[in-house]
C-alpha cells in the first residue's frame, strides 16, 4: 500500500464540472490523504510546517488543477514557492522528497487537438508542464505522465472522473505500471497501464 | 494683599510686553525676561521691593526645572553619562577654579579670598543655558549633552564647596553665627558631624526609596479621583516637599529634586508631572530673571564701567578657554566644541548664592560681593548674545549637511498611542511585536498597573490635554493612534493635532458610521472603526458554516469590505453634520444607490458579478474564437 496524498486546488470548484466530478469520486476512496488548498488556505497563508510534514509522511503527491493560462492556479504557485524550499525538495540537504512520484491531473477548456505544433495553441500540453517536470527532478522525484481531461467545458466528465478513481486506486495499492506511466506521453481514463490487465 | 497684587500684576506684564519681542527678535527668552526686569527696576526701587528676596523666592524654578531635567534621564543614562560628568565637570570647575583663583593671587589678593572667588565663578548658569538649548533644539546635539553634563556636575558639586567655603575664613575674623544667613530651619545644626552625615544619607535614601516604592501608589490614588487640580496639588506638594527636606538636612533642593525626578523618569505618571510642574517652571524662571536684571546695581556699573566690564570679559575668555580645551580633549565635532565653549562661558545663579554664602562667613570682604554680583550678572546678560553669535556666525562655517548625522540622538518615540484599551492595546502590541517603541498615555491608572505587570510601560494622563501630548512628544512624532473610548473625545484630538501638527499621521479608531464623518470632517483620513473587521469575519463564518467554500467566503467578504468603504467613502462627503442623515436629500439618495445590501446581492447582483469575475470558465464560443483567430493568423502567415 503506498501512502496517497491528494491536493485538489480550485479558486471556484462551483464552476468547474469535471474538477467537482473528480473530487466526488476521490472522496469514495479510502486510504488517500485528501486536501482542498483553497480551502485550506482561503487568505494563502500557507502553514510551511504542516504542509512539509504532510508530503514527508507520503510516497504518491497527486496534484488536481485547472490549467489557466498555460499554468497551475496561484495559489498551488505559493504553495509549491513557499512550502518546497532549499533544504527540503533541493540544494543542501534539500533530498526529503527523493524517490516520492509526483503525478498532476489537470483540466484543459481547449480540445486535445489544440495542443499540438499544428493547433491553436501551438505546443503539447507537456511542453506547458515542463515546469512542474523539471519541479519533480530537481527534488529526485518520479514525475509520472499527467492525468489530462481536455475540452473540460464540453465534454461529459464522468468517464474521466471514474477513470480518475482508478489511477488512484491503482497508485494506492500499486498495481499502476509506474515505468510505462513515466515513459507514455499523457494517461487518460481509457490508456491507465494497470497491472495485470492488458 | 494689594502690594502682593501689584507686585505680581508688574512682574507679569513686563514678562508679557518684553519676552515676545526678544523671541521675535531672535533673543531667546531668557534676554527678554532679563530687559523686562531692567526696565522694572526704577519701579521697583520706588516701591521699596526686596528685589533680593523675590530672587530667593524665584530661584525654585531651577529646583523644578531640576526637577523635570532629572525626569528626562534615567539612570541607566545618567550611569552611561558618568565619564562625562566626572570628566568634562570636573576638569571645568577644577580648571576654572584654578585659573581664575591664580589671577587673582597674580593681582595680590589673599588665596582664601582667591580660591573662593574662582569656585565662585566657575559655576555656569544652568538656568539660562539648559533654557536656552532646550528652546533653540541644541539639546541632543553632542555639545548640548556635554553642556548638559557640566551643569549637571556644577550642580552636584555645590553641595561639596558650601561645605568647603567655611574653613577658608580668614583667621582672627569670627565664624559665622546665627546671623540669620544660610537655612533658617535645620535638622543638622546641632548634632554631631557623624550624626548629621548619617541624617544626610537618610533623607538621600528616603528621597529614592519614596520615589521607587509610594509614588506610584499615591498617584495612583489620586489619579483615581479624576480631579486634576488634586493632580497637579500633588505634584507640586512632592517637589516642595523634597526641595523642604534637602534644605532641613542641609543640601541642595535642586538635587533633591533632581534625584526624584531620575527615579520617576520610568513612571507611567512622568508625562502627566512634566506638563503639570512645567508652567510653573517656566513663570518662576522667568521671574528669576527678572530679579536677576532688576538688581543690576547701575551706580555702581557706571562708576567703574570700564574696570567690571573688563573683568567680566576676562572672565568669561578664561571660562571659554578652558571649557574649548576640554571640548578639544573630549574629541566633540565641529561647531559642537564651540556651543560649548561659548554657551557656559557665563557665570551663574550658584555664583550668586555662593558670594553671599562666602560673605556671611567672612571668606569674601563685604565690598566685594557687590562688584562680583555684577560680574556675574553681567556675563549672564552676555550668553544669550553669545548664542547668537554661535548660530549666526559659527555654526554655518562647519554646518555642513553630514554634521547632522554626528548629533547623538537621545531615545525618541516618534510612534504615541492614545488610549490603551481593547483597541490601541491591540494595536501597542502589534508595534512592540514588530521591534518599534511607543509611548502609550491612558487616562486608567488600573489599567496601566496591568499593563506593568506585563512589562508594558505606559503613562498615565488625559491624552486629550495638548500639553500632555506636548509632553509626550508630538512635535516630533511620526505617527499618532488615536483610540480613546469616548468618541468625542477621539474627534476633538483629531481637531486639534490636525490643525496643530499636520505633519503627524493619525490612525483613528471609530465607533461606528456616523462618527467616520465626524472624524474625516475633522480631518482624519486614516479611520477604522472598532468592530467592523470583527464583524466582517464574523459573517465570513457564517458563509462558511452555511457551507460555502472558504476561498469564496472569502472573496465574497472581501468584495463587501469593498463596497462598503467605497459606500462609506463616497457618503462621507455628502454627509452634513448640521442635517441629520434621514433629512438630507442628497444623502439618502447617494445611500440608496451604494448600500442596498439585497440588491448587491441578487444573482447578477454588482456584488457577486464582481467576486465570480475572475473565475467564470470561458464559453465554448470563446475556445472556437480563438481557434479561428489563431489558425487564420497562420493562414495569412507567408511563412
Amino acid at each position: 500500500m503506498a501512502r496517497l496524498l491528494h491536493y485538489a486546488a480550485h479558486p471556484a470548484p462551483s464552476s468547474s464540472q469535471a474538477n467537482r466530478a473528480m473530487l466526488r469520486v476521490v472522496r469514495g476512496l479510502e486510504g488517500i490523504t485528501q486536501v482542498d488548498l483553497y480551502a485550506e488556505y482561503p487568505r494563502y497563508d500557507i502553514d510551511i510546517a504542516e504542509e512539509q510534514a504532510r508530503l514527508l509522511a507520503h510516497d504518491v503527491i497527486v496534484l488536481q488543477f485547472p490549467l489557466f493560462w498555460y499554468s497551475c492556479p496561484a495559489l498551488v504557485k505559493e504553495w509549491l514557492d513557499l512550502v518546497w524550499e532549499h533544504g527540503f525538495a533541493y540544494g543542501q540537504g534539500g533530498d526529503k522528497l527523493k524517490g516520492k512520484t509526483l503525478l498532476l491531473a489537470v483540466t484543459t477548456g481547449g480540445p486535445q487537438e489544440a495542443y499540438s505544433a499544428e493547433g491553436y495553441q501551438h505546443f503539447e500540453l507537456r511542453t506547458f508542464l515542463t515546469p512542474f517536470e523539471q519541479t519533480a527532478r530537481l527534488a529526485q522525484m518520479r514525475f509520472l505522465a499527467p492525468y489530462v481531461f481536455h475540452g473540460a467545458l464540453k465534454r461529459d466528465p464522468a468517464a474521466h472522473a471514474l477513470g480518475f478513481g482508478t489511477l488512484l486506486g491503482a497508485l494506492r495499492d500499486e498495481r499502476l505500471d509506474l515505468r510505462a506511466a513515466e515513459t507514455t506521453d499523457i494517461l487518460t481514463h481509457d490508456t491507465l497501464p494497470l497491472i495485470g490487465i492488458n | 494683599m494689594s502690594d502682593f497684587l501689584l507686585l505680581a500684576f508688574l512682574f507679569l506684564a513686563a514678562g508679557v510686553a518684553a519676552v515676545p519681542i526678544a523671541t521675535a527678535l531672535g533673543l531667546g527668552s531668557v534676554l527678554g525676561y532679563l530687559i523686562a526686569g531692567i526696565a522694572l527696576s526704577p519701579v521697583l526701587t520706588l516701591l521699596e521691593v526686596d528685589v533680593v528676596s523675590i530672587q530667593h523666592f524665584a530661584e525654585f524654578g531651577v529646583v523644578m526645572m531640576l526637577f523635570l531635567v532629572g525626569q528626562e534621564l534615567e539612570p541607566k543614562r545618567l550611569w552611561e553619562l558618568r565619564n562625562r560628568l566626572l570628566g568634562l565637570g570636573g576638569l571645568q570647575v577644577a580648571g576654572t577654579t584654578a585659573l581664575v583663583a591664580g589671577a587673582c593671587i597674580v593681582f595680590g589678593l589673599d588665596w582664601r579670598i582667591s580660591l573662593a572667588i574662582g569656585l565662585i565663578l566657575a559655576m555656569s548658569s544652568t538656568a539660562i543655558v539648559l533654557q536656552t538649548l532646550g528652546e533653540k533644539g541644541l539639546m541632543r546635539g553632542d555639545g548640548g549633552q556635554a553642556s548638559f553634563s557640566v551643569l549637571l556636575f556644577q550642580d552636584i558639586a555645590v553641595i561639596p564647596i558650601l561645605a568647603l567655603v567655611p574653613l577658608l575664613a580668614i583667621p582672627g575674623a569670627h565664624h559665622a553665627g546665627e546671623d540669620g544667613h544660610g537655612p533658617s530651619m535645620s535638622l543638622v545644626a546641632d548634632i554631631e558631624g557623624w550624626q548629621a552625615a548619617l541624617v544626610t544619607a537618610g533623607a538621600i535614601a528616603l528621597v529614592i526609596a519614596g520615589g521607587m516604592f509610594l509614588t506610584r501608589p499615591l498617584f495612583r490614588y489620586i489619579a483615581k479621583a479624576r480631579l486634576r487640580e488634586i493632580f497637579v496639588a500633588t505634584a507640586l506638594a512632592f517637589v516642595v516637599g523634597i526641595a523642604l527636606l534637602m534644605t532641613l538636612v542641609g543640601l541642595s533642593p535642586a538635587l533633591g529634586t533632581f534625584l526624584a525626578g531620575v527615579v520617576l523618569a520610568n513612571s507611567e505618571y512622568r508625562h502627566e508631572l512634566e506638563s503639570d510642574i512645567d508652567p510653573f517652571r517656566g513663570l518662576l524662571l522667568g521671574l528669576f530673571f527678572m530679579t536677576v536684571g532688576a538688581a543690576i546695581n547701575f551706580a555702581l556699573l557706571w562708576d567703574e564701567l570700564f574696570l567690571i566690564l573688563g573683568l567680566t570679559i576676562a572672565v568669561m575668555a578664561a571660562k571659554a578657554l578652558v571649557l574649548l580645551i576640554l571640548g578639544f580633549g573630549f574629541g566633540l565635532r565641529g561647531s559642537q566644541k564651540y556651543l560649548f565653549g561659548l554657551g557656559l562661558a557665563q557665570a551663574g545663579e550658584f555664583g550668586f548664592v555662593l558670594t553671599s554664602f562666602a560673605v556671611s562667613n567672612f571668606v569674601l570682604p563685604e565690598t566685594m560681593a557687590p562688584t562680583l554680583n555684577l560680574i556675574i550678572t553681567l556675563s549672564m546678560m552676555l550668553t544669550p548674545g553669545l548664542f547668537i553669535f554661535y548660530e549666526r556666525v559659527i555654526r554655518p562655517r562647519f554646518d555642513r549637511p553630514t554634521d547632522r548625522d554626528d548629533d547623538e540622538i537621545t531615545e525618541q518615540h516618534p510612534i504615541i498611542i492614545a488610549g490603551h484599551g481593547r483597541y490601541g492595546g491591540i494595536v501597542n502590541r502589534m508595534l512592540l511585536a514588530a521591534g518599534y517603541r511607543t509611548t502609550v498615555l491612558d487616562h486608567s491608572a488600573g489599567q496601566l498597573d496591568m499593563l506593568r505587570t506585563f512589562g508594558i510601560n505606559g503613562f498615565y494622563g488625559d491624552a486629550t490635554r495638548p500639553d500632555l501630548l506636548t509632553a509626550a512628544g508630538i512635535g516630533e512624532a511620526k505617527l499618532l493612534i488615536v483610540a480613546l473610548d469616548d468618541p468625542d473625545q477621539n474627534e476633538a484630538m483629531v481637531h486639534y493635532v490636525h490643525h496643530n501638527h499636520p505633519h503627524v499621521h493619525m490612525i483613528v479608531r471609530a465607533h461606528d458610521r456616523r462618527h467616520v464623518y465626524r472624524l474625516y470632517q475633522a480631518g482624519a483620513r486614516d479611520i477604522i472603526r472598532e468592530t467592523f473587521d470583527s464583524s466582517v469575519r464574523a459573517g465570513r463564518s457564517a458563509y462558511e458554516a452555511l457551507g460555502m467554500h472558504p476561498f469564496e467566503a472569502e472573496r465574497l467578504s472581501r468584495a463587501f469590505v469593498d463596497a462598503d468603504r467605497h459606500a462609506l467613502y463616497e457618503l462621507a462627503q455628502v454627509w452634513d453634520p448640521a442635517i441629520p442623515e434621514t433629512e438630507n436629500p442628497e444623502y439618502i439618495k447617494l445611500a440608496r444607490e451604494l448600500m442596498t445590501d439585497i440588491e448587491l446581492g441578487a444573482s447578477g447582483g454588482a456584488f457577486r458579478e464582481r467576486t465570480e469575475r475572475g473565475w467564470t470558465p470561458p464559453l465554448p464560443q470563446d475556445t472556437e474564437a480563438d481557434r479561428q483567430r489563431q489558425t487564420g493568423q497562420r493562414a495569412a502567415d507567408p511563412r
